[in-house]
């Protein structure tokens, strides 16, 4: 009974999109109060409706009840009850359920945060929240119902995949999907602001907030991912430039310009195009990070045959969103009037280079990411785009952008002039001197030397940038806004991340070899001895698993545990590395080979990995995600009470004026 | 990371682990040899596997291209021997650093074009001379009601 609830709940949710999508719209247009407030009831009824239906899927999982396929599939009596509430969304159809109630969730804190709003602009944006809804809705009960019934009733279920039975990526998915289905909210008041033919200060003012809980979401879910990636593959990487890693991180790339972007239209009202457009492309690139991985195309384009329905129905998706939202910004984009004065030397000139490279970036890993594909699909050539393609073209950019980064916050906006920060620059260049003479010392690389010295660069401009803003006071720090502080500790991160990287690409050591109990491995000066295998069952694996006594110079450091499990229901092996992280050099080490009852006679083998700085790659990913909630909590970005909201403030209303 | 891919590739990862051949040829090679081989691995494809380097995969497959790569520097090949020896067996597919040519131009020339594109866009903006807010002219009907107003007598 309780599936059968949860699908009628799916299809009213779907009707109430289907209508918040049209009335309020129609509303807008014909200034029917009524008709425009019927979006905030729409998209709260929506919402519960969701709701409701992905209750009631969990508690299927909860209650392995097996008449429903997808429990079935994925699901079985012998898991920890957090693997059952967490398969969930471990499947095509959970997920996509997942992502929905997520998009519902955002229309209706619209509807709730967003009083403030002038009432057309918000039944416009929930409008086109709605027609999302009910795009993904309908490809949800039409193509990938999660509550398809099964008969005969099974047993039992097939089982969660075991590498998904794991807390990182349990937490993982909801992470990245509150990221990218927060940048519908942008996209939504794009296409809002383009009806009401106003792009303007007040919009970026109302909008940045969401722009950058969105882009902390997904700056987390991306990092959880690649801890996910480092323990449980084994393999000693943070990034893999894997197709699925590099659709997650094209909208974290357009998304950081448009924060950007939106920044600056907020506190300078230019940048409107730029905000618009990119506010469009982000979200067509989250459902691109979302879609095109889960129907398989991103395997191969043969995978893409395999179920023409979902793939079809998701490309058809895409290209009507997006392509509506860009035909509606050619049309409209003559509302946003353009003024076109831009210094050479100010910070609206450094924002511009930072848009531009952000993008060449993110049009780079899309090219990387799906060329080999078309080229496949054209001519039948199969190429290979990886690592070493990535490495080469994305690096430089990115130091580009370091380089621009490091002096852009501390330019006056419109106009300034370089000669007046000459005696800065000079001391930053000594200090970037002092560190790349000192990591030549340290680790004798030239490249790596480099790479510091930009971070250095980096991280002497921004504190000058701070202490310029605080004028070398101390008791200034505590009146500097959130908003400051989110930037300080934001590109601060990058300086890090890019240390960590560095220290990584040129300090990495690693050694595997099949080893005998007491048999070692010597990796940068540690002894990695293999202890004793030892074998048992935890709840619903087998393991087999060594401790590896880790020494430098005879003495003790650490000991790693390191095991292969075995999931009988599902016949398949993992592995669990073991790792001591460390703010110096952490140590790694996997055991492989042949899971429980292999012949271990002859040895296993063993993987030992020294790896310097990895740690400080996700503590600065982590720290970017923490200015992100930061700076949300500056003042500047309340509206203020009362109704006057709706005049934009120091332009006239009416059309809206932007500098660009 | 979506965990879809990550499942199939580790499922790939995963299926292999089991196979017998797990044969990790490095340890038997001289060190000068061995720096060098990886930086080849590094390079080339596991092309059973789901985007992972010779280096880093356990598959059979990628055990066997890793002694060949080996034996090869043994035998006193060069990098690009070996690459283009394994490019010959396997296809452009192998090489992980696509190799620049016809059907590759768009990923190589691509980026550049794009940042000088975007720098001379950059550049002939800042150069932009700033536009005047546009001061309104009166008609002449206006003022006139302007003047009349100005000879007014107050």
């Amino acid at each position: 009974m309780l599936p059968e609830t949860g699908q009628i709940a799916l299809a009213l949710a779907l009707a109430v999109a289907l209508f918040q999508g049209i009335l309020p719209l129609v509303g807008s247009q014909l200034n029917r109060t009524r008709w425009m407030l019927f979006a905030d009831r729409a998209a709260i009824l929506q919402a519960v409706l969701l709701i409701y239906a992905f209750a009631a899927l969990t508690i299927v999982f909860i209650q392995s009840d097996f008449s429903v396929k997808l429990a079935a599939m994925h699901s079985h009596t012998a898991k920890p009850l957090v693997y059952k509430i967490t398969g969930v969304w471990a499947n095509h159809e959970g997920s996509i359920l997942l992502w929905v109630l997520i998009l519902a969730l955002y229309g209706a804190a619209i509807s709730m945060f967003g009083r403030s709003l002038p009432l057309s602009l918000r039944a416009r944006a929930l409008a086109v929240q709605g027609m999302l809804g009910s795009g993904f809705l309908a490809f949800v009960i039409f193509t990938s119902n999660p509550f398809e019934r099964l008969f005969p009733v099974p047993a039992d279920g097939l089982g969660l995949n075991p590498l998904l039975q794991d807390p990182g990526l349990a937490i993982h998915p909801p992470l990245l999907y509150i990221g990218y289905v927060g940048f519908s909210v942008a996209f939504s008041f794009a296409v809002a602001a383009l009806l009401e033919g106003r792009v303007d200060a007040v919009w970026a003012r109302w909008l940045r907030p969401w722009v950058i809980f969105a882009w902390s979401f997904l700056t987390l879910g991306i990092t959880i991912g690649s801890i996910w990636a480092y323990y449980e593959l084994g393999w000693g990487g943070w990034w893999m430039w894997d197709p699925v890693e590099n659709v997650s991180f094209l909208p974290w790339l357009a998304g950081t310009a448009l924060l950007h972007s939106i920044l600056t239209l907020q506190q300078r009202h230019s940048f409107a195009h730029w905000t618009v457009l990119l506010a469009i492309s982000t979200f067509s690139l989250a459902m691109i990070g979302t879609f095109v991985v889960r129907s398989g195309v991103l395997v191969s384009v043969h995978a893409f045959a395999v179920d023409p329905a979902r793939g079809v129905v998701i490309l058809a998706l895409l290209l009507f969103f997006t392509g509506a939202a860009l035909s509606l910004y050619a049309f409209r984009s003559g509302t946003i009037i353009r003024r076109t004065q831009l210094n050479i030397v100010s910070r609206e000139s450094g924002l511009v280079i930072n848009n531009l490279f952000l993008i060449a970036a993110t049009v780079t890993v899309f090219l990387g990411t799906f060329y080999p594909l078309l080229i496949d699909a054209i001519t039948g050539e199969k190429i290979s785009v990886g690592a070493p393609y990535f490495d080469l073209v994305f690096a430089p950019m990115m130091v580009a952008l370091i380089a621009v980064m490091a002096i852009a916050p501390m330019l006056k906006w419109r106009e300034d002039s370089l000669s007046r920060y000459r005696k800065i620059i000079f001391r930053a260049g000594l200090f970037v001197l002092a560190a790349i003479f000192l990591s030549l010392l340290i680790g004798r690389s030239v490249l790596g030397a480099i790479a510091i010295g930009f971070a250095a660069w980096l991280i002497a401009g921004t504190m000058i940038t701070l202490f310029r803003r605080t004028g070398g006071k101390f008791s200034r720090l505590r009146r500097q806004p959130a908003g400051t502080w989110g930037f300080v500790i934001s590109h601060i991160s990058v300086a890090i991340f890019t240390i960590g990287v560095t220290a990584m690409s040129i300090g990495a050591k690693e050694d595997v070899g099949r080893l005998l109990p007491g048999e070692n491995l010597t990796v940068a000066g540690y002894t990695f001895t293999l202890g004793e295998l030892g074998q048992g069952t935890r709840d619903n694996y087998e393991f087999m698993g060594a401790n590896i006594a880790v020494t430098k110079n005879s003495r003790a450091v650490t000991t790693l545990w390191a095991e292969q499990r075995f999931y009988p229901v599902r016949g398949m092996v993992t592995s669990e590395a073991g790792f001591r992280p460390s703010f110096g050099a952490t140590l790694f080490a996997a055991i492989g080979d042949g899971g429980t009852g292999a012949d271990v006679s002859k040895g296993i083998i063993v993987r030992a990995y020294y790896q310097p700085g990895v740690v400080w790659i996700w503590i600065a990913a982590l720290m970017m995600a923490f200015a992100g909630f930061i700076s949300m909590a500056d003042q500047r970005l309340r509206l203020p009470n009362g109704n006057e909201r709706s005049a934009p403030i120091g332009l006239g209303s009416g059309t809206l004026v932007a500098v660009e | 990371m979506n965990n879809v891919m990550k499942l199939i590739g580790s499922l790939i990862f995963a299926a292999t682990l089991s196979s017998p051949s797990l044969g990790q040829s490095q340890i038997e090679y001289p060190d000068a040899i061995e720096i060098r081989a990886r930086d080849v691995g590094r390079q080339l494809r596991c092309v059973v596997c789901q985007n992972q380097s010779i280096e880093e995969s356990d598959a059979a497959l990628a055990a066997d291209m890793r002694r060949l790569v080996r034996d090869r520097l043994l035998a006193g090949n060069s990098e690009d021997d070996i690459i283009s020896l394994m490019r010959d067996r396997y296809g452009d597919y192998v090489l992980l650093m696509p190799p620049v040519q016809g059907n590759t131009i768009v990923l190589w020339a691509g980026p550049a074009a794009m940042i000088f594109l975007f720098l001379l866009w950059w550049v002939v903006s800042v150069r932009a001379k700033p536009v005047q807010p546009s001061v309104s002219t009166l008609s002449d009907h206006d003022a006139a009601k302007l003047a009349a107003l100005r000879n007014a007598d107050l």
